[in-house]
């Protein structure tokens, strides 16, 4: 397809802009003209070009409306219509963050309760919803670790992660200074006691934890783990990336958990945007709620306000409070799903996950063969090792079925990894489509393997040269 | 109201697959003790129509404001209709990050598109895909500098918006970086002599926006040339995104990034998000800075695609030793964004000349009140900081007609009393000046 700017044509605009009603000043005077630029090289293009652009752009892109997206680790639920609208309404849409209190009541009210809500469903003491993402979360938390042992005028230095954890927990601890040790899985896939035993001293700040790992499987030992952490005065972290596992099932601050960053675009629905917006609150124990950020909200005479006055806060994550209006989304799935509505939402996406899990175990290696959660991880090394064809063949091979392929290659410690997660808004038809395609393409893996290797062969592009992007990059276009 | 599709048929003959009979012995590795026995507190379950009607009551305890005075750091301005159509073609927002290129090229493409406009109107050779926004954009370009220059100070210009300054710091303390704040000048420009004074050799960025927090324009090339003369970096952000459509813009005068918001590019004004950080550089540090990067390829057949690149910088891949920690970043504000700058084109210029026009109105309207004043001397784009007898009492009298007055400088200034900085956008008529004049009469 072309690009934006090989339509354009000088002279075009695709909206105008009004005539001034107020007198006009001189521009060059006002400004000074050697502040002013020259060109201003944009494209140039009518309205219905641009619309038909984007439009045909959109029939490019597959997201969850067109079709199952068992992406796992993302939790990539259906994204309910009423959410949107609800966030498009003039009162959430309108408000300037710096338009006094009197004016944003019902924005305040709705955060107020949304912390609430997740301090009741996570069991923590209070919630930030300032991140805008999981990592930026995760970076907030591991801040505030750091804050806490400041504070107690401890150095800890290090930061525990298992091996199988997201690439975002070591990344966020490097950017708060801390050294990372990774710590070893055992052999059914929960954190190695053993080595978490030779690892914990008082140098260590935290253990930074998914549970549900990231092999979808609930951590076995959590108290032991908890124990070991805290005994040596450490913070346990919780990587809430994988939250619909356990929603009204358990509450990771009575498993012992000190602080815990959500992913509001994973468990509370809200659309993941083609790769943002997000949200990533992060909740607090009462050991470490002095070092929230700010500002926080405060009620004083039956009306609420921020409040900066917070002395032991790490300071701001974000300019603002937060995507606010991504908040609005969650608030209102929550609030129409309720404790039932959740509780059966974790019930169906374990169930789901199960089921697939089940229904492929003949097929694909799995490597860790028990109970999973929200999410199941295959191996793709019979296929690699039988037939050549690898993980990656087999993702591209699904998307001529009309599936979005699961995550590939992750956890790490999985050779040729395939990670689904299906979760609970889709139903058994779906799941049992998906899985005869992944059956068919077990079979044909073993039969003609280049039929795998081919694909995708429905899609605008074939595969593309990833090494050449990196190369020789091109980020910009310029006109050759 | 939930979203599950099974039957009881469905879940009995799926728990007959998986060889249970009840779905709670799924959950049978959490620890007995654990295990909630009881509902959590939340309220009940609604109906679609009562959630709605609830989100209409709850977005009616906000008052919406007549007319908004206030920018700093967000501004209200008009979104051309075609900008929330495509935003909300669900193609692209029930996606996620494009990790599979060849179903992703629309969202790829687009991405590719926003980062050329990005680069070309900051005067720069590469842009990202964008940051969480604009104080996390320049806190995330300060720590690379300092990554790359081995030093450990920042300088930071006061006259940058005070919420970015306190992200810096967060980002900085984290680090063990310093922070040192550099005074403006009666022209409400940053201070050179202070900057000359300050640095050093320890020195890794200084930060300054232009225009800056109270609207006045810097002069960017002299600070560059001392920034450069002792080895630091110099990182320059702007406030509103539509001064770049008739400003110089600091990459073309010797800025190493160019750090902003990019909300005002066709993003509601929410109530502070979701916006945009923009992030431009140097071609030459394009494998160190942080964010997805879309770039240009090939298929086996030669047609042209699209794909996710150099993700060696990034955390799935490198871990601890990543440029960044950021994974999912503004994509769809991004997109907004992009359509919005296609859609006005060249017309970008004429909207920043109407920005300038009102601005310049709504300043001589309130200098003829009795007792206000300018502060600062230097030219403005579209706000403007004025003294008067009691901003206190001014912005009351106009919460009362309804209006978001001006933003109170001494909130984060306690040298800058009874200050209001105004915003004048295309959003404000001549009939809405003449009313403000009128009511702080």
């Amino acid at each position: 397809m072309e690009l934006i700017f090989e339509i354009s044509k000088p002279g075009r605009a695709a909206t105008d802009v009004p005539a001034s009603d107020v007198p006009a000043v001189n521009i060059e005077e006002t400004i000074g003209s050697s502040y002013l630029r020259d060109d201003l090289d944009m494209p140039e293009v009518t309205e219905i070009d641009l619309v038909r652009h984007y439009t045909n752009l959109s029939r490019r892109n597959f997201g969850v409306d067109l079709g199952f997206y068992p992406l796992g680790s993302c939790t990539m639920k259906y994204n309910p219509k009423l959410n949107e609208n609800a966030a498009a309404l003039p009162g959430f849409t309108g408000l300037h963050p710096y338009a006094d209190a009197e004016f944003s009541q019902g924005n305040l009210q709705l955060i107020a309760e949304m912390q609430q809500y997740l301090c009741a469903i996570f069991g923590m003491a209070a919630f930030t919803l300032q991140p805008a993402a999981g990592a930026h979360g995760e970076l907030t938390g591991v801040m505030m670790i750091k804050k806490y042992f400041e504070k107690k005028g401890e150095k800890r230095r290090i930061i525990l992660i298992p091996d199988a954890a997201h690439g975002t927990n070591p990344a966020s601890s490097a950017l708060c200074g801390f050294e990372v040790r990774e710590l070893k899985s055992n052999a059914e896939g929960g954190v190695d006691i053993e080595h978490l035993q030779t690892l914990m001293t008082e140098d260590v700040a935290a253990l930074m934890l998914t549970n549900p790992n990231t092999l979808g499987l609930f951590e076995r030992n959590i108290e032991k783990v908890a124990a070991m952490i805290h005994g040596k005065g450490g913070l346990l972290y919780g990587d809430g990336a994988n939250a619909n596992a356990f929603l009204g099932k358990v509450r990771p601050g009575d498993l012992g958990f000190d602080v815990i960053q959500l992913n509001l675009h994973k468990t509370f629905s809200t659309p993941h945007g083609g790769g943002g917006p997000g949200s990533g609150p992060v909740g607090v124990s009462k050991a470490l709620v002095d070092f929230l950020p700010v500002p926080r909200l405060v009620q004083a005479q039956g009306k609420y306000q921020w409040s900066e006055d917070f002395p032991d806060s790490i300071g701001r994550v974000r300019a603002f409070y937060g995507n606010f209006n991504v908040i609005v989304k969650a608030y209102t799935y929550l609030r129409s799903l309720g404790a039932e509505g959740l509780k059966r939402a974790t019930e169906m996406a374990v169930l789901n996950a199960n089921y697939i899990k089940e229904k492929l175990k003949p097929y694909f290696e799995l490597p860790y063969d028990r109970v999973c959660m929200h999410e199941c991880v295959f191996s793709g090394k019979r296929q690699a090792a039988e037939s050549g064809v690898h993980t990656t063949d087999i993702a591209k091979k699904l998307i001529d079925y009309g599936y979005h392929p699961p995550t590939i290659y992750f956890p790490l410690i999985v050779p040729e990894a395939i990670m689904i997660e299906p979760t609970e808004t889709e139903s058994k038809e779906t799941l049992d489509a998906f899985c005869e395609a992944m059956i068919a393409i077990a079979k044909e893996a073993k039969e003609n393997p280049a039929g795998v290797k081919n694909a995708p062969l429905t899609t605008p592009v074939g595969r593309l040269d990833e090494v050449l992007a990196a190369r020789k990059p091109d980020v910009c276009w310029k006109k050759s | 109201m939930d979203y599950c599709p099974h039957t009881s048929d469905d879940i009995r003959q799926m728990k007959a697959v998986i060889g249970i009979r009840d779905v709670e012995e799924l959950f049978a590795d959490i620890p007995e003790k654990f295990k909630l026995k009881k509902m959590l507190d939340l309220p009940p379950a609604l109906s679609e129509q009562q959630t709605f009607s609830l989100m209409r009551t709850i977005a009616g305890k906000n008052r919406l404001p007549e007319m908004i005075l206030t920018g700093a750091g967000a501004y209200h301005h008009y979104i051309p209709a075609v900008v929330g159509h495509i935003a909300g073609r669900a193609e692209f927002y029930t996606a996620y990050t494009p990790y599979q290129a060849e179903i992703s090229q629309g969202i790829l493409q687009a991405i590719y598109e926003y980062q050329t406009m990005i680069a070309r109107l900051t005067g720069m050779e590469i842009a990202n895909a964008s940051m969480y926004d604009g104080a996390s954009a320049m806190a995330e370009a300060a720590v690379l500098c300092a990554k790359m220059s081995n030093r450990t100070q920042m300088l930071v210009a006061r006259s940058v918006h005070p919420e970015y300054r306190q992200v810096l710091r967060t980002y900085c303390w984290a680090n063990g970086y310093t922070v040192v704040e550099l005074p403006y000048e009666p022209t409400g420009r940053m201070d050179l002599h202070a900057l000359e004074k300050q640095l050093d050799d320890q020195a890794a960025a200084v930060l300054v926006q232009s225009p800056n927090f109270f609207g006045v324009i810097e002069d960017i090339a002299p600070i560059a040339d001392l920034a450069h003369q002792k080895g630091a970096l110099l990182v320059a952000g702007f406030t509103d995104g539509t001064s770049l459509g008739i400003l110089k813009p600091a990459g073309s005068l010797g800025a190493d990034f160019v750090v902003g918001e990019g909300q005002s590019f066709g993003n509601p004004i929410n109530y502070g998000g979701p916006y945009l950080g923009i992030f431009a550089a140097r071609e030459k540090y394009m494998r160190r800075i942080p964010g997805r990067l879309v770039g240009a390829t090939v298929d086996k057949n030669g047609q042209r695609g699209f794909v996710l690149t150099l993700q060696t910088r990034e955390q799935h891949i490198r871990r601890e030793k990543a440029t960044s920690n950021i994974c999912s970043n503004e994509a769809l504000c991004a997109l907004a964004a992009g359509v919005y700058l296609a859609a006005l084109g060249k017309n970008l210029r004429k909207l920043a000349e109407l920005n300038i026009h009102k601005a310049q109105f709504l300043k001589k309207q309130l200098l003829e009140l009795s007792g206000w004043k300018e502060v600062f001397s230097a030219p403005v784009y579209n706000e403007f900081v004025l003294r008067c007898p009691d901003s206190k009492k001014a912005n009351e009298k106009l919460k009362n007609e309804g209006i978001v007055g001006g933003y109170e400088l001494q909130r984060d200034y306690p040298e800058l009393e009874n200050t209001l900085l105004f915003c004048a956008t295309e959003m404000i008529s001549k009939a809405d000046i003449d009313k403000v004049a009128k009511i702080l009469q």
